[in-house]
């Protein structure tokens, strides 16, 4: 391993900000940023559980009116009674919404900006003024989106992954695919961009700007996933970018990237001709699986390394651990067609793309068993984080799972465009990747913002989650087995009219887990505000983040880069600071 | 606090273990030949995928009501063995049930999906358009008639395009809307789709494709019950996907051929 040794005495990069302006909002400040984009992430969530209650609501009860409905949309809900489009509409922005600028924000963008240059000891991202593009070019993108609702060719409702050609031809194909439609395509080519700068920044500083001792192999184990997760996003959406170009340009500019000759859409014969609707499902699933890395990764990594500090113990096996980030990152772009098996690819395709889904479970299950056996033999010290690190060991397990059946396309045959897929994804990328927010939340807060969040709070906020998570998702299993497909607004006829009492259900679950995050925002607020001051190392862990003042300063180490002595996994072993030593240790 | 965790963990993990072995949502009985095997490699996946999530779920929960801090001054203890065996474990158990699935399974899908077209299937033309599917036979002549995008016409009921003023085999095809086929024969679908793309699905029939503009896509089964089952689609669409449904009806051979005959009589 090289060891890179940055010059402690080398000039700040950048001078402390004066004005409200460059201190807030257009920050160079890598922490400012990193919670930038929390918050942009918070205001995501909250719109996209916002949608995921209304859809819940209508699935349950199709006649129901809901009140201020119809002022939102007076077309999409007259009289509060959701049509059928714009049930869809609020799918579609549900998934793009939580995929996008939730689950990729947060924990990569958001916790990854805040913590990664100070855990490798630099004073900021390596090229700070793109670090400030990427958040206000992402910033624009959720903008352009969420204006989506307010045009008056109403939101798209093509799903989140926009097949072509519905997502091309334009208003013939119905409600939704006007101006909506373009308005996603440019936002998401605009999320591209913000994420590709970020995720050069991430490599560069990862790579260049590590402070003396800090080798790849003391690294800590968040960086690390931090690090392959850019890797995974530079690849994924410089695919994803020209892809939403093409599509921008077959709805704009009349050209036939994505549409076949032939097609008659309300009775007009298209003027395309040429295109292919699986090139879009392979330019997008080249991206679109990855993607489910890029989410997860940054929370495989949060575990991994909160976990042990609350376990008091070393996490098992931590260069393992780095191998199979590596291995799920490359087998990540092999697997892209199990999403197709049933497009209309040479069915022979099929076995090639199932046998490197299956063989991905293998680290993936490597790693769960990492941290149940770290679990073993250790101290476990049940704060909110560490039950949030837990809590996803287990849903993690219960999303892998269905892996196992989905990667197979004798399978999938059956479950296929099912509420089964609708469980395995949620658990795995949804719910997981949150539980994975929620532990680098409680952990890092304190750092944030130098006060501590109310444990008690904390506590009834993961019981309560944890039993709703489970309610909602779950039985969308039995779902799916039964043959409930997803993505449908109503199942008002005879068709699988039987299962509305288990929809009843999820959806009371999906109200009553909604409700419950109310906890968590009081709990936010209230110790920003409240909060008794937090030590600089309220956890006792290694890192560097936990080396400096709580809040750090603008530069992080005060002008006194710290020097890295050992690996972030000193943890059950008496030392002059207590049972862990930290990095700076000599 | 941990041993709430646990008993979460436990309870949540049993109880829907056993809603998935009292089978009380499943699969509908299936109706097709190439099912049966289908619904074992289910079987297989369900055991031992349930296998692994029950005890990964129990260990997990004993070892976090087991392991908490109380404040003694009790050493850590490391896995037993260290991480080799526990890797290796991994490598050799999973390895050899991904491979044992891919062997069982890709033989499953192949004769579903590669197997060369039976010279016996009946052929049947399929239309899917936005939101209805529509059923083309040959007719007497046993020849579809050429399909021509610029001539169909929903108000007229030309959905397939068809041109009977100058294509002598268009003239005796029969179109209907709901999928009519005859018990154990086996039947060969070709599908298109008229604007965006959609899919097939029969729960029944253990069987689901998409459509795909631009595309022609043959897909093959052969039904054993006799009875009514729905076709729905599970592609989105547009606003009435949810609505996107017709009839699959197995009948009897003979109730099949006089259906056929009754058919070309009114076309």
């Amino acid at each position: 391993m090289t060891q890179h040794v940055a010059t402690p005495a080398a000039a700040p990069h950048h001078a402390p900000p004066q004005t409200f302006l460059r201190k807030y909002v257009f920050s160079v400040d890598h922490k400012v940023i990193g919670k930038q984009y929390l918050g942009l992430a918070l205001v995501a969530v909250c719109t996209g559980m916002f949608l995921s209650w209304l859809m819940r609501l209508h699935l349950a009860y199709p006649e129901i009116a809901i009140p201020g409905l119809s002022r939102l949309s007076p077309n999409g809900a007259p009289g509060g009674v959701m049509t059928p489009e714009y049930y869809l509409s609020l799918m579609t922005m549900h998934g793009t919404i939580m995929v996008f600028f939730v689950l990729t924000t947060a924990p990569f963008a958001g916790f990854g900006n805040f913590a990664l240059p100070l855990q490798v000891g630099a004073e900021d991202m390596a090229f700070p003024r793109i670090n400030m593009m990427s958040f206000w070019v992402t910033f624009v993108a959720f903008v352009v989106l969420i204006a989506a609702f307010f045009i008056p060719d109403g939101p798209p409702l093509s799903g989140w992954t926009a097949y072509a050609p519905l997502s091309a031809v334009g208003k013939d194909a119905g409600p939704g695919q006007g101006g909506g439609q373009t308005l996603w395509a440019v936002s998401i080519a605009l999320f591209c961009v913000g994420q590709l700068l970020g995720a050069l920044n991430f490599i560069t500083t990862t790579l260049d700007l590590r402070t003396k001792g800090m080798s790849l192999a003391r690294l800590p184990y968040a960086t690390w996933a931090w690090f392959i997760t850019s890797v995974i996003g530079l690849i994924a959406f410089s695919v994803l970018l020209p892809a939403c170009i093409l599509l921008i340009l077959d709805r704009v500019a009349g050209t036939s990237f994505f549409i076949p000759a032939g097609l008659v859409i309300s009775d007009r014969l298209q003027p395309h001709s040429g295109g292919s609707p699986l090139l879009w499902q392979h330019l997008f699933w080249f991206f679109g699986h990855p993607e489910v890395y890029i989410a997860i990764l940054p929370g495989f990594g949060i575990i991994s390394q909160v976990l042990p500090a609350f376990a008091r113990k070393p996490l098992l096996g931590p260069r393992v651990f780095i191998a199979c980030l590596a291995a799920i990152g490359l087998l990540s772009y092999t697997v892209w067609g199990h999403h197709m098996f049933l497009s209309g690819m040479n069915p022979f395709s099929a076995t090639l793309f199932s046998v490197p889904t299956l063989i991905i479970t293998i680290p993936a299950t490597i790693v769960t068993l990492l941290w149940i056996g770290t679990v073993y033999g250790a101290k476990l010290r049940f704060t909110t984080a560490a039950l949030f690190c837990l809590g996803f060991a287990s849903v993690f397990v219960s999303g892998g799972i269905s892996g196992f059946f989905l990667a197979q396309p004798s399978i999938d045959v059956y479950l296929h465009g099912t509420y089964f897929v609708v469980a395995h994804f949620h658990f795995v990328m949804g719910v997981a990747a949150m539980f994975g927010i929620f532990a680098g939340t409680y952990y890092w807060f304190p750092k944030m913002f130098g006060r501590m969040m109310n444990e008690t709070l904390g506590k009834v906020h993961f019981v309560l989650t944890f039993i709703g998570v489970y309610c909602i998702f779950m039985p969308m299993h039995y779902l799916g087995l039964h043959g409930d497909v997803r993505r449908y607004s109503a199942f008002t006829d005879e068709y699988m009219k039987g299962d509305m009492p288990l929809h009843r259900f999820i959806t009371v679950a999906a109200l009553f887990t909604g409700a419950v995050q109310l906890i968590f925002f009081v709990n936010l607020i209230y110790s920003r505000f409240k909060g008794p001051k937090a030590t600089d190392n309220p956890w006792q862990s290694t890192t560097l983040e936990w080396a400096t003042t709580s809040p750090p300063p603008f530069d992080n180490f005060g002008g006194h880069p710290p020097v890295v002595y050992r690996g972030p996994n000193d943890y059950g072993t008496p030392s002059a600071a207590g049972d862990y030593t930290p990095q700076t240790t000599p | 606090m941990g041993k709430l965790l646990a008993a979460l963990i436990a309870v949540i993990t049993i109880v829907s273990t056993a809603i998935f072995v009292r089978h009380t949502w499943w699969m509908p009985p299936d109706i097709s030949v190439h099912g049966a095997g289908i619904d074992h490699q289910l079987g297989e996946t369900m055991l031992s995928a349930g296998l692994l999530f029950v005890v990964s779920q129990l260990v997990l929960a004993f070892f976090i009501w087991r392991f908490a801090d109380r404040g003694d001054a009790r050493p850590i203890k490391t896995f037993p063995g260290g991480v080799t065996p526990m890797v290796v474990g991994a490598l050799v158990l999973v390895g050899a049930e991904v491979l044992a699935l891919t062997f069982v399974g890709t033989k499953v899908w192949a004769g579903i999906y590669q197997a060369p077209p039976n010279p016996n299937a009946l052929h049947i033309d399929v239309q899917a358009e936005q939101f209805a599917f529509y059923f083309r036979y040959a007719g007497v002549d046993g020849k579809f008639g050429g399909t021509h995008p610029n001539l169909i016409d929903d108000g007229n009921g030309n959905f397939f395009g068809l041109d009977p003023a100058n294509d002598t085999s268009a003239r005796d095809d029969i179109v209907a809307a709901s999928l009519v086929i005859p018990a154990n024969q086996p039947i060969l679908l070709t599908m298109h789709a008229k604007d965006v793309g959609h899919a097939f699905y029969v729960p029944e029939l253990r069987i689901q494709q998409d459509f795909v503009p631009g595309l022609d896509i043959p897909l093959q089964f052969t039904a054993t019950k006799t009875g009514k089952y729905e076709i729905v689609c599970t592609q989105l669409c547009g606003l009435g996907h949810y609505n996107m449904r017709a009839y699959l009806e197995v009948k009897a051979p003979d109730d099949f051929a006089q259906w056929l005959k009754d058919q070309a009589a009114q076309q």
